[in-house]
């Protein structure tokens, strides 16, 4: 039995080991490269000049600034208009709430790219009527949309755990609808709340073929200044701005896992 | 909290972006050049039908793969300390969040000529550039969608009932049978949520088989994005026929599965 | 006693609620008088929490008035009004500590801080939670967050405090001392207590006036002695302790005939050979030689309750409950004593006992010798029995011909079970549909205040026409 058991934390870790290997070696090949002196893939010696000449890349540089800004502008206002959402659906019954969840979670289940077409039709004959073109603002919208029924998804499951006459207490106590909304009930729901942030503040981030497809013919983000070089496949920029990439990732998640181990923690010193 | 107005704002924003493109791709793969009603468009979107069935059956290649793959991985991590479960999904997730373009990139270095594979090879005399055909594609969407394969299954796993596993034992059952009786029925929701996050994207995005696959490995994402800038008509056509065929999947897999697995 | 001079802190008039199209109160009417605590006593779905909600702002009626202080507070909302409310769940606020959680109410009336200060300090001592101002809330046991919600709503100095059913998740024991607490902290403070629950024995410790409910109406309202000595029917009288409730005809003044026995009484004025509804408490019979018995009977179970026995005695197809402090042996005959005082005397619950529906034929086969009528929507088919079309018949249902069924099958769905009372020998169970009400018999015991289909056996049932209507 125990003889057993152990050769099956054997086989399980060799396992595990062997699917790490084969999701981290990709990373670990950019990586390598990107401190290459030389142009291709022959080893020419460590450089530090594609870092350099990444950060000297204006194009780059803005595109960066675009994606910070929309992951950034998108996750709020995608927060704030699905947790509103959320609380509001959950007082719908019956089939018309199932609609709406329905319809609302449209953009998760239908492809990207039929998303990132229909947008674009969409603004484009918007585009002609109000006389606008594509660009930073439609980005922006687009992203919202994709985002907004991630927070709608969180949220609702920790509206339905919440007991109701919380916030009937807090009415009880002399609060308005308003105050007991800030004063009470966001803190119920700020678990759901954060999550649905941090997932529209990712997939903003990760996002190629929605920007793509709705930036016009000017604005630039990072996913779309990566196309277009790694189209012509030759800048190993992109290996160092990979592993910058890669870096920040890395810090994030650490962060959030010392975070979430941290609230356990508490949780389990409550109980 | 007991008011329903908080979702106006929501639900306007949907019904202007999400109801009114939908109901313009519609209308667009109706119309010809001129706006007139046509079925030209359709007619035009057959013309991809290998295209279509090669998508699919690359997709379906990659689910399959991506099942077989993650399955054992998600038991494995429930085997384990709770704190060492967390490191190890956190690194799962970790490349997900590298940027997407970034990811096939890297394949692309990895297998290209001269690339480290051909030189790791080399040693033992074979040559070669090993990019451009359709296990590469497949090799692609396989890193691609891993993930969303075994963060769901290793979700429901997790939540199995230890006291159920143990009522199983208790009642005579050796571990191959408490595998069979208990965590394999009970992970079926997972398995069912994986599938469909794995296969909805892997047969309809585009780039990885421009990046990775020969010149007949297109699939029908490639399609679209190319057509669409020319003839919106029959890009729509095609984005409906794309979007009805994922929905009708989703409907069979919700059928099997529960609703909130996928939800 | 003192009871007229009470002066009514609120008025409930004419109160009617409804959701999703269903009635859950039904033009109820009350007044509750100041510093006096009182208990609204029912079973789960009787309405008493919707009544509370009224009460506390947190449900509007559809019609009738709500009067606080000689006020209309109609449509003025629970910040709005100086009542507190402990909740079924307490409620508190978990991202708050104690001190902070009896705080609130206060810090949003912007009261300085050292009188915030001063009166959550002398709450929480009243309550007997000094020193644990700086507690989290999830680390506090079931019966310090009660006590916790109950300073919560105290320290706001409100004119009235509801309690929605505050002790229902404590274990018995921890109960039994928060009631006397509750009741100490209510004498303590003068404030007016309105008390919701379902355990009629919590009801009958504490309070001073008790409301007993049921489907949406209020049955009784009474000192607890009042509710238990003299419920005014069988529904009351079942839900308050343990009684004999049987099926009785009053003869004439003063004498009424139960178990085809002949007894004397002292109620008055039902009429003369009126069936009624008689109460007896276990402890009020006592138990004789056979002989000098009224009743007559055979002990057929006996339990020891430490204080006493509690005996099942059985009496021709009835069976009868005593408590005595007398052992009995079983399978012995034994005789029993009522005297007048302690027979009580009730009107029916519904004025009928057989169930009659009279209506008119919609369809009708007769060589396949069966006929259809409409009732309440559904489509019936009465098998085995023909009259012509567009017949008006008169339908005798007697209560046996009546039966819960399955889900799905069953001639008329979703019936309420309004009450469900033993009578000795079956359950009388009533029934409430759309239009009506249905009595029927049932060895089972059925959940009040759930919904089941109903089925007829028409083999049971007496048909009449009444007319052999032809239209126009």
């Amino acid at each position: 039995m125990k003889n057993s058991k152990f050769k099956n934390g054997i086989v399980s870790k060799i396992y595990i080991a062997v699917i790490m290997l084969f999701l981290y070696t990709p990373i670990a090949v950019l990586i390598f490269y990107s401190f290459n002196e030389g142009k291709s893939t022959v080893w020419q010696g460590f450089s530090l000049k594609w870092y350099e000449e990444l950060f000297e890349d204006d194009r780059i540089m803005s595109a960066l600034w675009n994606t910070i800004s929309i992951a950034v502008l998108a996750s709020i206002f995608a927060t704030i208009l699905g947790t509103a959402a959320a609380i509001g659906i959950s007082n719908y019954r019956g089939k018309k709430r199932l609609l709406i969840q329905n319809i609302s979670n449209i953009p998760i289940i239908s492809p990207d790219i039929v998303m990132g077409v229909s947008l674009m039709l969409l603004f484009s004959s918007l585009g002609v009527l109000f006389n606008f073109e594509m660009g930073y603002v439609t980005v922006l919208i687009a992203h919202i949309c994709f985002c907004v029924p991630f927070v709608v998804l969180s949220v609702i499951p920790r509206i339905r755990r919440m007991d109701p006459s919380i916030y009937d207490a807090a009415l009880d106590l002399g609060c308005n609808q308003w105050q007991a909304f800030y004063k009470v009930v966001i803190h119920e729901l700020m678990p759901g709340i954060f999550s649905g942030l941090l997932m529209s503040f990712t997939y903003s981030l990760d996002d190629f073929i929605i920007s793509y497809f709705t930036r016009g013919a000017k604005f630039q983000n990072l996913s779309i200044e990566i196309y277009s070089m790694t189209h012509r496949r030759i800048s190993p920029k992109i290996n160092a701005l990979s592993a910058l990439l890669f870096l920040a990732v890395l810090i994030i998640m650490i962060i959030i896992n010392l975070r979430d181990r941290h609230e356990e923690k508490v949780r389990a010193e409550k109980t | 909290m007991k008011s329903r107005k908080p979702s106006i704002p929501y639900i306007i924003w949907m019904v202007v972006f999400t109801m009114i493109p939908i109901v313009m791709i519609a209308f667009t793969a109706f119309t010809d050049k001129d706006g007139n009603f046509s079925l030209e468009p359709f007619t035009k979107a057959f013309f991809y039908t290998d295209v279509f069935t090669k998508s699919l059956w690359i997709a379906f290649i990659s689910t399959v793969i991506c099942l077989l793959l993650a399955y054992p991985l998600a038991y494995f991590i429930t085997k384990m300390k709770k704190s060492t479960q967390n490191t190890v999904i956190m690194l799962l997730m970790i490349p997900m969040w590298m940027n997407f373009l970034l990811r096939i990139y890297a394949w692309v270095t990895i297998l290209q000529q001269n690339g480290p594979l051909d030189k790791a090879l080399s040693i033992l005399g074979i040559h070669g550039t090993y990019y451009g055909n359709s296990s590469a594609v497949i090799l692609g969407m396989v890193y691609e969608f891993l993930p969303f394969m075994v963060l769901p299954i290793y979700t429901v796993m997790s939540k199995i009932d230890s006291s159920l596993i143990e009522a199983a034992q208790d009642l005579g059952s050796n571990n191959f049978a408490v595998f069979k009786k208990v965590i394999f029925p009970l992970s079926i929701p997972g398995v069912i949520s994986g599938i469909t996050l794995v296969f909805v994207p892997s047969a309809s995005t585009f780039l990885v088989a421009q990046y990775l696959g020969g010149t007949d490995d297109i699939m029908i994402g490639d399609i679209i994005d190319k057509i669409f800038w020319t003839d919106q008509n029959t890009g729509s056509a095609i984005s409906l026929i794309l979007m009805v065929f994922i929905f009708v999947f989703l409907i069979i897999m919700n059928f099997f599965g529960d609703e909130e697995a996928i939800a | 006693m003192e009871q007229a001079a009470k002066k009514s802190i609120v008025s409930l008039k004419d109160i009617f609620v409804r959701f999703d199209g269903e009635v859950i109160l039904n033009h109820i009417n009350l007044d509750i008088h100041e510093k006096e605590f009182l208990t609204i006593l029912g079973p789960s779905g009787c309405g008493k929490t919707t009544t509370l909600r009224i009460i506390g702002g947190f449900v509007e009626p559809e019609s009738g008035d709500v009067i606080f202080d000689g006020k209309r507070i109609n449509g003025t909302p629970p910040n709005k009004r100086n009542v507190n409310t402990v909740f079924q769940r307490y409620s508190l606020f978990p991202h708050l500590n104690v001190y902070d959680n009896v705080a609130f109410g206060l810090k949003l009336k912007k009261l300085p801080k050292n009188e915030i200060k001063e009166k959550v300090t002398k709450m929480l001592a009243t309550v007997d939670l000094k020193g644990y101002e700086k507690r989290n809330i999830a680390k506090l046991s079931g019966g310090q967050q009660q006590r916790v919600a109950i300073a919560r709503a105290l320290v706001c100095d409100p004119d009235i405090i509801l309690l929605d059913e505050p002790l229902g998740a404590l274990d018995l024991k921890l109960r039994k001392c928060m009631q006397l607490e509750l009741k100490e902290i209510q004498q303590k403070t003068e404030k007016t207590f309105i008390y919701v629950t379902h355990d009629q024995e919590e009801a009958l410790t504490m309070s001073d006036r008790v409301v007993v409910m049921n489907n949406g109406v209020i049955e009784q309202i009474g000192t607890p002695e009042d509710i238990y000595n003299e419920p005014v029917n069988a529904f009351v009288a079942d839900f308050i302790g343990e009684a004999n409730i049987l099926n009785g005809t009053m003869i004439d003044d003063c004498r009424i005939s139960i178990l085809g026995k002949e007894l004397e009484c002292v109620d008055k004025g039902f009429g003369k050979n009126t069936p009624v509804d008689v109460v007896i408490r276990p402890e009020d019979i006592e138990i004789t030689a056979p002989k000098d018995g009224q009743l007559v009977g055979t002990v057929e179970k006996l339990t020891f309750k430490g204080v006493h026995y509690e005996i099942s005695v059985r009496c021709g197809k009835c069976e009868i409950l005593i408590h005595s402090t007398k052992s009995a042996e079983i399978g012995s005959v034994i005789g029993m004593r009522i005297i007048p005082f302690n027979i009580q005397i009730m009107n029916k619950l519904l004025p009928f006992y057989d169930n009659v529906i009279e209506t008119c034929v919609t369809y009708a086969n007769e060589e396949e010798n069966y006929f259809e009528f409409e009732l309440e929507g559904e489509t019936v088919k009465v098998d085995g029995k023909y009259f012509p079309q567009d017949t008006k018949v008169k339908i005798t249902l007697p209560p046996e011909a009546l039966s819960l069924a399955g889900d799905g099958i069953g001639h008329l769905k979703d019936l309420y079970i309004e009450s469900v009372v033993y009578k000795g020998e079956h359950n009388e169970i009533i029934l409430e549909s759309d239009d009506r009400k249905w009595l029927m018999l049932s060895d089972t015991d059925e959940q009040v205040a759930t919904y089941v289909p109903l089925a007829f056996d028409f083999s049971k049932a007496k048909f009449e026409v009444i007319d052999t209507l032809k239209e126009g």
